[in-house]
């Protein structure tokens, strides 16, 4: 079972997250944003990074890359699709998750461990943690406040002290099915000893068990 | 304001014995597009005219050494197929005119030195320097810096792993903005600045030209500054990270699929550089057409075109059958490109715009035939005056004192800053801002590469020599308590005006200074940059020499020693020589008010090499290493307290000395057998306070006075 990792022009975290994902055990592919069949993998991941060098908003124009249409295509098949970080602001730029995200509350880049609690484990993100389980992950963005006025969107994992004001203290949401999910804390960065925490591994694990033959 | 014209040559930068040589040379007056050639590559800047004569004396060898000074970067090798290429460079001039954007084009600058190489970029250091914060001037331009290397840095996709604040009076007209960039690859990944053979063809690759950034390298970064600097702000370059971040990744394809014979950068000279500089180097010439290259404005003439520089603009020489594929790498990537030139055999530079020939020299002649001058040298009469006037600093209440070397925004907490900058991208920082060297493992091998970047303008200024020794001592023992051997230096030499012979004296010393410790240690120089003009109102900065020093780490520790891996009960030692009452151009020196005085202490090789010994020895065996700088061993130690949660009792009779050579070492009870002449037990881990001898800090305090260092100068509530 397959993951592609989507490259759009000016996303950096590529590298680090098909490095994490094969040193859990899966099999993870980069893919350039123009291509236009999918039907080789069984997941999806955006990685983070400054997709079209965050031009008009960030995932403004990411989410018009032909890879998109696949990727929406295998979100309403319910395959798993995550994005991190600048992956989750193109998942709502193109609703397949709700809401949207301003920059942090301080107007200051952020890039520190933070502290976080899984609250919901019905996601492909949280299905192998544990309700109430601490989380300390890398948090690495400036427009990382994420703002729902439909309120619709599923908490699956919050902060503890809310680093950037995001509203419901939400680090992580998911769709109703569970299926598409958007963190923005870096799990891939804390995947091992050396770096500080290996918190980021159960949240990896758990899209990677969501992965099912295409 | 000037009133009469004067001619062309002076308004570009250029003497007229510089513009004669260029008349000799030519046999004729220069055209325009010439002259602004000339003017740019002969420029302090590009030309290192002033300096070159000195330079002559670093060390510059070593077995491992694969490309040393005169390229775009210095390259070592690792060992086992691997190569490190590392350059420094400054933005001081423009960072001052438009903080944000000078120091964004600095880091956009460096990285692309370091990717003309073949390397992928993998981590940047900041070494950054502004009058004190008290002024609002100087608050802004901190502010700006920060705020210009995060945007740059964080969006290009390149983390910043480390660096230096420090705060003086003598930067608050003048900041410096330093930035060290390393970049790894394969052996076989290897570029050069080559034009290759005639027949290559030359390919502009990346954004498209516009009227800014031109002559930034002769008008910005080659004079010194008044109070009419604000009117240079349209010489400073707009970054563009998208554009490099695609630029990097285009070109590292290239290299991959060995589509280019070489590349060069259109930093500094733009086009004019770009194109002289490889063909000299391949001692060919080339047909260059200004018509081809893809512009953002309509209009601009042939020097503007010339002169224009851009960190995310490369120059590509290929082999024509091959031009077609370097397109189409181009256009995946989605960046510009244009073929703008041809290889010619001879030496002939010959550049055509609108269908006229606007330029043919001697293509060679722009780099190689660049003035040298032998500045006069004067040692300061001021100096043996500073020598003798060495102030007693008296501190009854060591711990208060502690505290208040804490709060000093350059030695407190630097999270203000670092926090900004991505600093975990590529998964390698195992040890990253906050700590001595930043430590970054190599994925894949048992490999880790260590860096530190050290300046110190006080001590300089008392002592260039010693000064720059220290720096470059202190460099090589920052990376060894992370388990890492030295391997190469590379500099940045942030002077005064030139032409003042002090400021020549000042910089002759610590080119000798920083000789002798690189021999010392058997540590060549790979690269570097002179910044000169660092003066305002005719007020020199003191003598800022910034080494940055990489080492290897082969294999790295299993668990290297980090700061916050102290626990109660642990003993405390001191390893080095024992310190003396010497506290010329110290932080305590500056934090009770005095202008720095005294004549700081002489290293000493041999100490040197045997304590970084034992500290590559210790990486393996204890937990925390920590080199003794700013504010000596007390603060040294109330770092690690801080870091892992605990408090520590300790004795010294010099606690805020800075002689050289010294670090502290945390290990379990009776964890290390310590040769007794350079090493002793000071203390111990424990408790919730700090105790020096008999006075002491709660650790909360300690720890809250350091946290908020920067953003109580800033008036910022910390969040905590």
């Amino acid at each position: 079972m397959k993951t592609a990792v989507i490259v759009f022009p000016g996303v950096n975290c590529e590298h680090d997250v098909v490095h994490t994902l094969k040193a859990l055990g899966g099999e993870a592919e980069l893919v350039w944003h123009r291509e236009t069949d999918l039907s080789d993998f069984d997941g999806v991941v955006l990685p983070g990074g400054f997709a079209h060098g965050d031009a008009l908003r960030t995932g403004a124009i990411a989410r018009f890359s032909p890879a998109m249409t696949e990727v929406t295509r295998m979100a309403g098949e319910g395959r798993p699709i995550l994005g991190i970080c600048n992956g989750w602001q193109v998942l709502c730029e193109s609703h397949l998750l709700p809401g949207a995200h301003i920059a942090n509350r301080d107007m200051s880049f952020v890039c520190r461990f933070v502290d976080t609690e899984v609250v919901d484990t019905n996601s492909i993100l949280t299905r192998t943690a544990t309700v109430g389980q601490r989380l300390r992950i890398p948090l690495n963005s400036y427009e990382g406040a994420w703002v729902d006025p439909s309120d619709s969107g599923r908490v699956v994992l919050r902060y503890i002290d809310n680093p950037n004001g995001s509203q419901n203290r939400a680090a992580a949401v998911t769709n109703v099915a569970g299926n598409v999910a958007g963190v923005m804390p870096h799990p891939e960065r804390a995947t091992d000893h050396l770096l500080g925490s290996t918190d980021g591994n159960v949240l990896l694990e758990g899209f990677l068990h969501s992965l099912v033959p295409a | 304001m000037t009133t009469i014209q004067e001619p062309a040559h002076r308004q570009l930068g250029m003497t007229d014995g510089e513009y004669e040589s260029v008349v000799e040379i030519l046999g004729r007056d220069p055209r325009p597009a010439e002259l602004a050639m000339y003017s740019v590559m002969w420029s302090e800047h590009c030309s290192y005219k002033s300096s070159r004569s000195h330079l002559d004396r670093f060390p510059t060898e070593a077995p491992w050494v694969v490309v040393g000074p005169g390229e775009n970067a210095g390259v070592v090798d690792i060992g086992d197929g691997w190569l490190a290429a590392l350059r420094i460079e400054s933005h001081n001039h423009p960072s001052f005119v438009e903080p944000y954007q000078g120091a964004a084009t600095g880091v956009g600058g460096i990285l692309r030195d370091v990717f003309t190489m073949g390397a992928r970029p993998i981590a940047l250091w900041d070494q950054i320097r502004f009058g004190p914060l008290t002024e609002p001037k100087n608050r802004y331009l901190f502010n700006g810096v920060v705020s210009g290397i995060a945007g740059y840095g964080n969006a290009v996709g390149v983390p910043t792993v480390g660096g230096e604040v420090e705060f003086d009076d003598c930067y608050s007209g003048n900041p410096l903005v330093n930035v060290m960039c390393l970049g790894i690859l394969r052996n076989e990944q290897l570029v050069l600045g080559t034009a290759g053979e005639p027949g290559s063809i030359a390919v502009l690759l990346g954004k498209a030209t516009g009227r800014d950034g031109i002559g930034g390298a002769s008008v910005l970064a080659s004079s010194s500054f008044d109070d009419q600097s604000q009117e240079k702000r349209p010489s400073v370059q707009v970054g563009d990270p998208f554009e490099e971040k695609k630029l990097i990744e285009a070109c590292l394809e290239l290299y991959a699929k060995g589509l280019v014979v070489g590349v060069q950068d259109l930093g500094a000279a733009g086009l004019s550089c770009a194109t002289s500089e490889p063909a000299g180097r391949a001692g060919v010439g080339m047909d260059v057409d200004l018509d081809a290259v893809h512009t953002r404005e309509s209009g601009m003439t042939a020097p503007e075109l010339l002169m224009s520089e851009s960190q995310e603009r490369m120059m590509a020489f290929v082999d024509p059958v091959r031009v077609d594929e370097v397109l189409a790498v181009a256009d995946k990537w989605e960046i510009d490109s244009a073929v703008v030139g041809e290889v010619k055999a001879g030496n002939t530079l010959s550049i055509r715009h609108n269908g006229d020939l606007v330029a043919e020299v001697p293509a060679a002649s722009l780099a190689d035939n660049a003035p040298l001058y032998d500045r006069e040298v004067a040692r300061p009469d001021w100096i043996d005056e500073l020598w003798q006037a060495a102030t007693p600093i008296d501190f009854t209440d060591p711990a208060a004192t502690l505290l208040e070397l804490l709060a000093d925004p350059a030695i407190g907490s630097s999270a203000w800053v670092h926090e900004q900058y991505d600093h975990m991208l590529f998964l390698n920082t195992v040890v990253g801002p906050g700590g001595d060297g930043s430590l970054l493992r190599i994925k894949g091998t048992n490999k880790a590469l260590a860096v530190s970047t050290d300046g110190n303008g006080r001590l300089c200024y008392l002592d260039p020599r010693r000064g720059a020794q220290r720096l470059v001592y202190e460099a090589a023992l920052n990376v060894a308590v992370t388990g890492a051997r030295p391997l190469a230096v590379v500099d940045n030499l942030n002077f005064g005006n030139p032409e003042k012979p002090e400021v020549m004296w000042q910089f002759k010393e610590t080119v000798d200074g920083m000789s002798e410790a690189c021999e010392a240690l058997n540590v060549p120089v790979v690269g570097g940059n002179v910044s000169f003009y660092n003066e305002t109102d005719g007020v020199d900065i003191h003598p800022t020499p910034i080494v940055g020093l990489l080492g290897l780490a082969d294999p790295m520790p299993t668990t290297p020693p980090r700061l916050h891996q102290a626990l109660e009960g642990m003993e405390i030692w001191e390893v080095g020589p024992i310190a003396s009452d010497n506290l010329a151009g110290s932080a305590l020196q500056r934090t009770s008010g005095f202008a720095p005085t005294g004549r700081p202490a002489t290293p000493d090789s041999e100490m040197a090499n045997r304590v970084i010994e034992i500290a590559l020895d210790l990486a393996h065996r204890v937990p925390v290493l920590h080199d003794i700088s700013d504010g000596g061993a007390a603060v040294a130690i109330t770092e690690i307290c801080i870091a892992s949660k605990v408090g520590a009792s300790f004795d010294l009779e010099h606690p805020f000395s800075e002689d050289p050579h010294r670090f502290i070492a945390v290990c379990a009870p009776g964890g290390v057998d310590l040769p007794g002449d350079v090493a002793r037990r000071i203390g111990t881990m424990t408790g919730d306070s700090i105790v020096v001898g008999r006075s002491q800090v709660p650790l909360a305090d300690a720890d809250l006075a350091w946290r908020n260092a920067i953003p109580a100068a800033l008036a910022i509530k910390s969040s905590g």
